[in-house]
């Protein structure tokens, strides 16, 4: 076979093979032998049995009221509703930085851009009760997709460069915790206790809050463990072991229960805050190990020529190792965010009111609920579902864009 | 780079002041780091102490050896409350382990399963296998754990109406009942025959396939191995007058089932749920290292003249496990670690029990610690153990 495709001209590589006929390709893929033909008959009962009986539950015999009747708890939980504008504000901020990324860096950004102007218009125009129904609240949702284009047009411009975009989303992580948290009582911004933050906001902020702090964190370990210092390797192989082989559930257990106890009793952590110490000590022992994988990618080359041309250790690890390093390891990154951002399921055991909690509070808040877990249960997996989903496409598309694992 | 470094030093004698001297240098950073880390740990550990007397916390280990209180709900080994906390914690420990290798065992099969079917060039059973794959992927154990928990196995039906399998079978509320067999009075013998015979027929399997490997010979070594099974099972029964198990059937009685094997609910919502998760990923590892093993090695499997068997067991498998190794042992690891969620549905396993014996013996540090220090031995010692493994299946690479 390969012969004949050697000595064949390079024109026949660029004609496509003809599309099969259907009834070639049912032969060929489903029945092309008695076992295979028993296999797809098998699977198509199955298939059919199944799904009959998921689509019937689902339109006919499931009760969605604790879902539709609030959705607006799933987004933010407690938060007060006539505070509300706050957590817009800040979504507006991420709507206007996503565009003007977008505008700046296309690709990937891109396809994050649409997916989330996507997002907020289904939710700006589904059907549902509560205040999410509320004409203010649709309208808000719409608000962002001028935004998000408004923000590419400016980030398209050439006087716009990729630094200020970066400077933008740094203070925006910086401002939106602010904004959320306000600055006390009698001011504009009347303070919102954390506990009154809920649902999808919290499980958002404890993912991306987690891996925009262990980065750095997970970077120096990762230098410490291939340092040639013994006393610093030692230590940074003791913390990133150490934390790999206990559970996170261990992990948020201590920060949020065991920590009080270590830390002098005049310095009082926020529970959110416990809880994303948490998250991020345990993200930055694989970020770590993520990163340590990138580092010895690079060839030893490099560091050399690095030295050669006159470059200090600091340069050589800072200019021209980790840049490669990081670039070899962004899929590795992305798929350590989205078990990241699963795992903040785990915070409901330290009574943090994430997406998950909301969900089995939900169920609590009325009697006619009580029994109805599996209809809450499913539609809060498939809000993971989706989004997980969206970022393994996203981070595949990214590994193609960036040539990740091609010569 | 000897040669830049000795002239560097010859040069630092002179000319490099200490603040720029690389060694200087390094001794200062290790210095200051072990200072940060030693002077951190010893700030905690003050504060641990002070916040210990002011609360009248004990941090000493003594209290293992007190009545523990409180009832665990299932348990390997005999227990109830009046038992120590010593105890308690290894029920818990044993609990951990029960749920985590009955659940090892059963990922790799049904991930092994589920990652062949994804290899499939049946175009259906190939995409069932990704649409599994991507489902159980893509949502958090947790929301997995609460639908078999809470919605499915919560859902059945009370002792009374229990759902009837073959076997017998009873599924209700209470758990899942089993029929099981277990030894009579003379079974014991039965079990030993077997066992022997099982060492045998292992070391005669061994014996005779490296000698038909040096030999060439057929040594019919599967043949006599099993013929050594047959033999030892057969004289094991005889020896127990031919009643060596008898079968617990469970049985209603009253309001609840007696006898039978019983699996509570939260055991098999946990390990359900652990296990499907665990084998969607064990799916990916091993459709990855099949796929990794190069197609010239099939092809030239079979240009020697080897049996698709043979080809299979020989050249495909062994050189794909090379590849699925390191990652299945991280899986592993994974499972054990997730295990600890059964804190959510009330299973009691090592972390659950040291939450209440938290609470009940309010020495939050000292049992904290042995939680920590449980888990952590747990995982060196199993990827101890496998990259063992791992070390001796992987190619001798020529040294250099």
């Amino acid at each position: 076979m390969t012969d004949a495709g050697n000595t064949k001209p390079a024109s026949a590589k660029i004609r496509p093979p003809s599309p099969l006929r259907p009834i070639v390709w049912v032969r060929r893929n489903l029945f092309n032998n008695w076992f295979n033909s028993v296999l797809t008959l098998l699977a198509l009962g199955s298939i059919y049995f199944i799904g009959r009986a998921v689509l019937e539950w689902a339109f006919f015999t499931a009760d969605w009221r604790p879902v539709t009747h609030n959705p607006i708890l799933y987004l933010v939980g407690q938060y007060p509703r006539d505070q509300l504008w706050r957590v817009g504000a800040s979504l507006l901020l991420v709507s206007f930085l996503t565009g003007m990324s977008w505008g700046k860096w296309q690709g990937i950004m891109r396809s994050f851009a649409l997916l989330l102007g996507i997002g907020l218009a289904i939710l700006g125009m589904i059907p549902a009760g509560g205040q999410l129904g509320s004409l203010a609240v649709r309208v808000f949702f719409l608000i962002n997709l001028p935004t998000i284009f408004l923000g590419y047009l400016l980030g398209s411009r050439k006087f716009v460069t990729g630094g200020w975009v970066l400077g933008g989303w740094l203070i925006s992580f910086l401002l939106i915790p602010f904004l959320l948290r306000g600055t006390g009582e009698g001011t504009i911004l009347p303070t919102v206790e954390t506990s009154m933050w809920g649902g999808l906001l919290v499980t958002l902020i404890l993912a991306v809050g987690g891996i925009l702090l262990s980065f750095p964190l997970g970077v120096l370990l990762a230098l410490g463990r291939r340092s040639s210092l013994p006393v610093i390797k030692i230590f940074s192989i003791g913390f990133i072991e150490g934390i790999r082989g206990v559970p996170l559930v261990t992990i948020l257990f201590m920060s949020s229960i065991i920590l009080a106890l270590f830390l002098p009793p005049e310095l009082r952590i926020d529970r959110l805050v416990r809880a994303l110490i948490g998250m991020t000590i345990f993200s930055a022992a694989y970020t770590a190990e993520n990163v340590r994988g990138g580092l010895q990618a690079v060839p030893l080359g490099q560091v050399e020529a690095a030295k050669a041309v006159g470059l200090n250790n600091f340069q050589t690890t800072f200019l021209i190792v980790l840049p490669q390093a990081l670039r070899a390891v962004i899929p590795a990154i992305v798929g350590q965010f989205i078990s990241l951002f699963k795992d903040t399921t785990l915070a409901i055991i330290v009574a943090i009111n994430e997406l998950l909690n909301i969900g089995k509070s939900i169920l609590q808040s009325d009697v006619e609920f009580l029994q109805l877990q599996f209809e809450v249960f499913i539609f809060v997996a498939a809000v993971f579902w989706v989004l997980s989903y969206l970022m393994s496409f996203a981070s595949r598309r990214l590994e193609t864009a960036l040539g990740v694992g091609e010569r | 780079m000897s040669s830049s470094n000795s002239y560097s030093k010859s040069q630092a004698r002179k000319s490099i002041p200490f603040w720029r001297d690389e060694r200087v240098l390094k001794a200062a950073a290790q210095v200051i780091s072990a200072i940060i880390v030693i002077g951190a740990v010893i700030w905690v550990g003050v504060n641990v102490l002070e916040a210990a007397n002011q609360r009248g916390l004990s941090l000493g280990f003594d209290f293992i050896n007190d009545p523990a209180g409180f009832p665990i709900s299932e348990s390997v080994i005999p227990y109830d409350d009046s038992y120590t906390f010593g105890t308690a914690f290894m029920v818990g420990l044993l609990n951990t382990l029960k749920v985590s290798i009955i659940g090892i065992f059963l990922a790799t099969i049904l991930g092994t399963i589920i990652g062949l079917a994804r290899l499939s060039t049946n175009w259906i059973v190939n995409k069932i296998a990704l649409a599994y794959i991507e489902l159980h992927r893509n949502v958090p154990l947790l929301v997995l754990l609460f639908i078999w928990y809470f919605a499915v196995f919560n859902k059945l039906p009370p002792a009374k109406e229990s759902l009837e399998l073959p076997g017998p079978i009873y599924l209700n509320q209470r758990g899942l009942y089993l029929s099981w067999p277990r030894l009579t009075e003379t079974g014991g013998v039965f079990a030993i025959s077997l066992l022997v015979g099982l060492i045998v027929a292992i070391i005669v399997w061994i014996y005779l396939r490296r000698l038909r490997e040096r030999s060439g010979r057929s040594t019919y070594f599967a043949g006599v191995s099993f013929a050594v099974m047959l033999v030892s099972a057969v004289l094991g029964l005889a020896l127990s007058a031919w009643q060596p198990l008898w079968i617990d059937i469970p049985v209603f009685e009253g309001f609840n089932f007696t006898g039978g094997l019983r699996l509570t609910p939260e055991f098999g919502a946990l390990l359900v749920g652990l296990v499907m998760y665990t084998a969607a990923f064990i799916a990916e590892v091993v459709r990855a290292g099949i796929q990794a093993v190069n197609l010239g090695q099939m092809e030239a499997a079979k240009a020697v003249g080897l049996k698709p068997m043979q080809t299979l067991g020989l050249v495909i498998i062994p050189q794909a496990m090379r590849v699925i190794i390191p990652p299945l042992i991280s899986q592993t690891l994974n499972l054990t670690k997730n295990s600890s969620l059964a804190l959510a549905i009330g299973y009691a396993d090592l972390f659950n029990v040291g939450r209440i014996m938290i609470n009940q013996a309010g020495r939050a540090v000292p049992v904290f610690s042995m939680v920590m220090a449980t888990y952590l031995v747990l995982s060196l010692f199993t990827s101890l153990i496998l990259n063992i493994y791992n070390r001796k299946i992987q190619i001798s690479e020529r040294s250099e």
